[in-house]
């Protein structure tokens, strides 16, 4: 009795000294909201302070391109090679010669891409995908996007192969070499993967001009980082048995590696691949700004003339082309992870790959089909249709019904919610939320994370762009919560129910898929531009983490724990709330970490729609090309990230720690 | 490439003691912590178990000395936690040892080179592991045939050889299946293959039973001595399972804490345990099969004698005959020749014992 009562004493104790150091440091930072008068450089950081990192960088990039531009030309010139095959191949049709008599060898036919898209479907997830992948090429070609989507489509596929080469060896590097992976590695991947897309482009626009290389090498370094991680968590996930045999047996050091690692970790490797391949995608489109064209840029074409009808027709086309994609990797790596299938071995290449064979006949008979029959060639015009006027038609018809009705709750929204909680965030000191965070870094940490928490957020201030930041925090802050609001309970409603996961699940998975891009289409429709309509598309695309973790979650508590809660006597409500939801708060709250840093990346994106943040600095300095203002506003994002991701991570850490 | 084991002269008749050391550990130590080593160094390779913990260390193998005779198998049995697999693995190399010389044939393998030690796991170390640790992206063929290929062997030799042992371990007709398409057994039986593509002189096994149950264990165990008449390997065998151990040693080293607490053949850890620990493993033994007719025998008193046996047949292969003869019979040496005598009731007590000590268990 005596040892327990000390030891809760012990536990509470602390817990009441934090909570006193709480309240002092946050009568401290009111003290400094409500003196602003006296000490303005407390609350707003001084204009004649800010360190112009901006300038600097857009000096060493303007140095960089004066006297680099031997490489950076070279680096095209040779990156261009692939690509304009794959262009051509694909989409262009190859010119051999100049002027009127060029000889034109003739793209591949899309009757040809559609039949090897049926197969490959076949050949790895039998009748069901096949229909679906090739029904997602059919309904390409037959919405009149078939030259665009194959543009995006020879983008990734020249792109894909570079992320896994660079990914694979990156990882194997990490992974040989602790030391790397702690001091370049991991830091360099979170970086990668928290800077908004849009800061990739600034810099590859400046380097490699307005061009699909630019767009590909962007696209490229933004969808490598989960190849790194995967071939990093597959090789420590080899058996240590496997392992020891490959030493046994006597193999060298590049043998084990190559003949047995790397296989044995292929399950996982493919999982990155899978990524690597959707990651692309999605930059892809976004890459469609400087120059990558395809459909992308179609969507950005009629967004901008605000033609909503075409947008959200070349939007489901990404849509189909993300789903293809998507599908047909995921079924490629779940046949690695099934292992292989014993087949009597014929000698025939024929006989051995049958559906292989049969797309490449089939290809080469279409492609040289065309160069007879037109219809081979490019999608006829006549059996093409268009939605876009039936679109349209829709949203005026919600317009023209509706419109005082959702006019009321965005300006409901905006007046009541949005602009005080804007007003409050940006008024904020700036000196104060370095100190607030740093605390919490110490709290829960200890002094490097409240070092590298308060130096990051100064980071923000120092460079002048605290406004803008914390307007990018209210934003993000209100999209995460209201998402997490939605997310979390259904993710336990979920947990409760087989048939209502089975709902879910299919949902939750296209929308993971779909590129970002995507989620803006429907909502600007609705709402035109603003911050509503940011804060509804942020919600759409990052509610998938909080739904799909808190289901886990809940699901991962060990049957055992629930029969002993049961034999115990506590009733389902007692097991849920007593047992499961407190075993289960790690890997929720891993699940409200995702959907934070998912609701930054897309309120980066969101500033296509006309929001007042650190996204519209990045965007105007891409229009711009001011490759100084749009990095420092990128990291100031990436910083925001990073900040909200480690205070998370050490929280749930430390969840992780007390539960054992 | 010649196999020196299955063509030498030393067979499974000859005495274990006078058969060449093939694998010596002295005074091998495996310590796990900073330091480790110099601690070890520092002590010149003594050091108590208080030692070690005071320095903050795990002694997962501490001051083993073992030989491991040609053609034997060696039973390194223990329960988990009780270093036995980090034992083989420094005997293999494949944990470096903190302190201490591991012999092959006399020379120390802690000292010789990378390259060198790889040629001697390609040709003369095989393993076989309790998970089987078979490459899942191969099938049965190709998996047999991985050691070989690593060597540099093209493919139709290295393929008619997995065929070989294919044949030996009994799983014609699946050379084209993968790992997950077979059962346990199956798989271990292509681990067995494996091992022996190489015609190791030397093989570990590494719990190579525990992971299956015990109907297809005991099926196992019976596979091994099969191929053991066959093929005279030296073998070092782990294992948490001490009937097992009972029913396939030549020699027995028990470990508990890291430590050896006593070596010798099944019949003298169940007639002579060094501690209660030893006992306690040997107390539900079934003593008739380990005991052997030279340690119940007595000096001959003249009595009839209703038949012989040899010194070192086990009580219970000929328990039956002599309680229905009710005479005792005589013990003879290898060469026929009278060295004493078993009675029946010898034999009975023992058998008795047995019982009793099961009743009161």
């Amino acid at each position: 009795m005596t040892v327990t009562a000390s030891a809760s004493d012990a536990r509470s104790r602390p817990i009441q000294v934090w909570l006193l150091v709480w309240a002092a440091a946050l009568a401290a930072v009111l003290v400094v909201f409500l003196l602003q008068d006296r000490l303005p450089w407390a609350v707003n950081y001084p204009a004649s302070a800010v360190v112009p990192v901006a300038d600097w960088v857009s000096a060493l990039m303007r140095w960089i391109k004066s006297n680099l531009s031997w490489l950076t030309r070279s680096i095209t010139a040779v990156l261009g090679v692939p690509l304009d095959f794959a262009l051509n191949l694909l989409a262009k049709n190859f010119k051999i010669g100049h002027g009127a008599d060029a000889y034109v060898l003739p793209r591949l036919s899309w009757v040809g891409v559609c039949a090897a898209a049926f197969l490959a479907g076949h050949a790895v997830g039998g009748r069901k995908l096949s229909l679906l992948v090739g029904g997602c090429f059919l309904y390409i070609a037959l919405f009149g996007q078939w030259t665009s989507a194959m543009l995006t489509l020879a983008l990734i596929s020249i792109a894909v192969p570079f992320c896994i080469v660079t990914g694979l060896f990156a990882g194997i590097w990490a992974w040989r070499k602790p030391w790397a992976e702690r001091l370049i590695v991991s830091p360099a991947l979170d970086l990668m993967q928290t800077i908004p897309t849009f800061a990739y482009l600034i810099p590859m626009l400046l380097l490699f001009g307005n061009s699909p290389v630019s767009a590909m090498i962007a696209t490229a370094i933004f969808a490598t980082p989960p190849m790194v991680r995967a071939t990093m968590l597959g090789l420590s996930r080899v058996p240590s048995e496997i392992d020891d045999f490959s030493e046994m047996a006597g193999c060298t050091a590049r043998q084990k590696l190559w003949r047995v690692l790397l296989p044995s970790a292929r399950p996982t490797l493919m999982v990155g691949v899978n990524q690597v391949i959707m990651l692309a995608l999605n930059m892809v489109i976004i890459a469609s700004m400087i120059g990558a064209g395809g459909l992308g840029y179609d969507v950005l074409l009629a967004l901008r003339a605000l033609k909503v009808g075409e947008a959200m027709e070349a939007g489901l086309a990404i849509v189909a082309l993300a789903i293809a994609l998507d599908r047909l990797s995921q079924a490629i790596a779940h046949k690695q992870a099934k292992g292989h299938v014993h087949q009597e071995i014929s000698p025939s290449l024929w006989r051995r790959y049958p559906n292989l064979t049969l797309a490449i006949a089939i290809l080469v008979v279409t492609t040289l089909l065309g160069l007879f029959v037109p219809a081979f060639a490019a999608v006829p015009k006549a059996i093409t249709f268009t939605t876009a006027p039936l679109w349209k038609a829709a949203v005026n018809w919600v317009t023209i019904n509706f419109f005082d009705t959702i006019e009321a709750f965005r300006v409901a929204l905006i007046l009541n919610v949005l602009n005080p909680l804007r007003a409050f965030c940006e008024g904020f000191p700036w000196l104060g939320a370095v100190f607030l965070l740093g605390l919490a870094g110490y709290q829960l940490s200890g002094l490097r994370l409240a070092v590298l928490v308060a130096a990051l957020t100064a980071f923000c201030a120092v460079t002048g762009l605290w406004e803008k930041t914390m307007a990018t925090v209210y934003l993000c802050g209100i999209s995460a919560f209201i998402a997490c609001l939605i997310g979390i309970p259904i993710g336990l409603m979920a947990s409760r129910s087989d048939r209502f996961e089975k709902i879910v699940t299919p949902i939750i998975d296209t929308l993971q898929v779909l590129p970002s891009f995507c989620f803006i289409i429907p909502v600007v429709m609705l709402f035109r531009v603003g911050d509503v309509t940011a804060m509804i598309a942020t919600i759409a695309f990052a509610v998938v983490p909080a739904i799909r973790y808190t289901n886990h979650g809940i699901r991962q508590v060990p049957p055992a724990l629930i029969e002993a809660a049961k034999v115990s006597g506590c009733t389902p409500r007692q097991t849920f709330f007593r047992v499961q939801l407190p075993l289960a708060l790690p890997e929720i709250m891993l699940g409200v970490n995702q959907t934070i840093l998912m609701a930054l990346a897309m309120i980066i994106i969101c500033a296509m729609v006309g929001t007042r943040d650190l996204g519209q600095e990045v965007f105007i300095a891409l229009s711009k090309a001011d490759s100084g203002r749009g990095i420092v506003a990128g990291l100031a994002i990436a910083f925001i990230g990073i900040v909200a991701d480690r205070l998370f991570s050490a929280w749930t850490a430390k969840a992780r720690a007390r539960l054992g | 490439m010649t196999d020196k084991t299955e063509q030498g002269s030393i067979g499974a008749g000859t005495p274990h003691d006078v058969r060449p050391v093939k694998l010596a550990c002295r005074n091998v130590w495996k310590l796990f912590g900073s330091n480790a080593a110099s601690f070890i160094r520092e002590r010149d390779g003594k050091a108590s178990m208080a030692d070690v913990t005071a320095a903050g260390l795990v002694g997962a193998v501490r001051a083993v000395d073992l030989e491991i005779r040609q053609g034997e198998i060696f039973i390194i049995m223990g329960l988990s936690g009780s270093g036995k697999s980090t034992l083989v693995r420094c005997m293999s190399r494949l944990v470096e040892p903190s302190h201490g010389k591991v012999e092959f044939e006399g020379n120390d393998l802690l000292k010789i080179s990378d390259a060198a030690l790889i040629e001697l796991r390609r040709h003369r170390m095989g393993m076989v592991f309790q998970n089987f640790a078979l490459l899942p992206h191969l099938n049965v063929l190709e998996n047999i045939a991985f050691p070989l290929s690593i060597q540099g062997q093209d493919r139709p030799t290295r393929e008619a050889r997995a065929r070989e042992v294919i044949e030996l371990v009994g799983l014609r007709g699946r050379e084209h299946f993968y790992p997950r398409e077979l059962s346990g057994g199956q798989q271990q039986r292509v681990g067995i293959a494996r091992s022996l593509a190489t015609k190791p002189e030397i093989w570990f096994l590494d719990e190579p039973f525990s992971a299956l149950d015990p109907l297809i264990r005991r099926e196992m165990q019976d596979e091994l001595m099969r191929l053991q008449t066959m093929l005279h390997k030296t073998i070092v065998f782990i294992t948490h399972d001490f009937d097992e151990a009972i029913r396939l040693a030549d020699r027995i080293a028990i470990m508990k804490d890291g430590e050896v607490i006593q070596i010798g053949t099944p019949e003298e850890l169940v007639v002579n345990p060094a501690t209660d620990y030893v006992a306690e493993f040997t107390r539900d033994v079934d003593r008739a099969k380990v005991i052997s007719a030279r340690s119940l025998m007595r000096a001959c008193d003249g009595s009839e004698h209703g038949g012989t046996v040899a010194a070192e047949a086990k009580i219970s292969s000929f328990s039956a005959s002599i309680v229905s003869a009710n005479k005792p019979f005589a013990v003879v040496n290898g060469t026929g020749k009278p060295i004493g005598e078993v009675t029946p009731q010898a034999v009975i007590d023992l058998l008795a014992g047995i019982d009793r000590s099961r009743a009161g268990a």
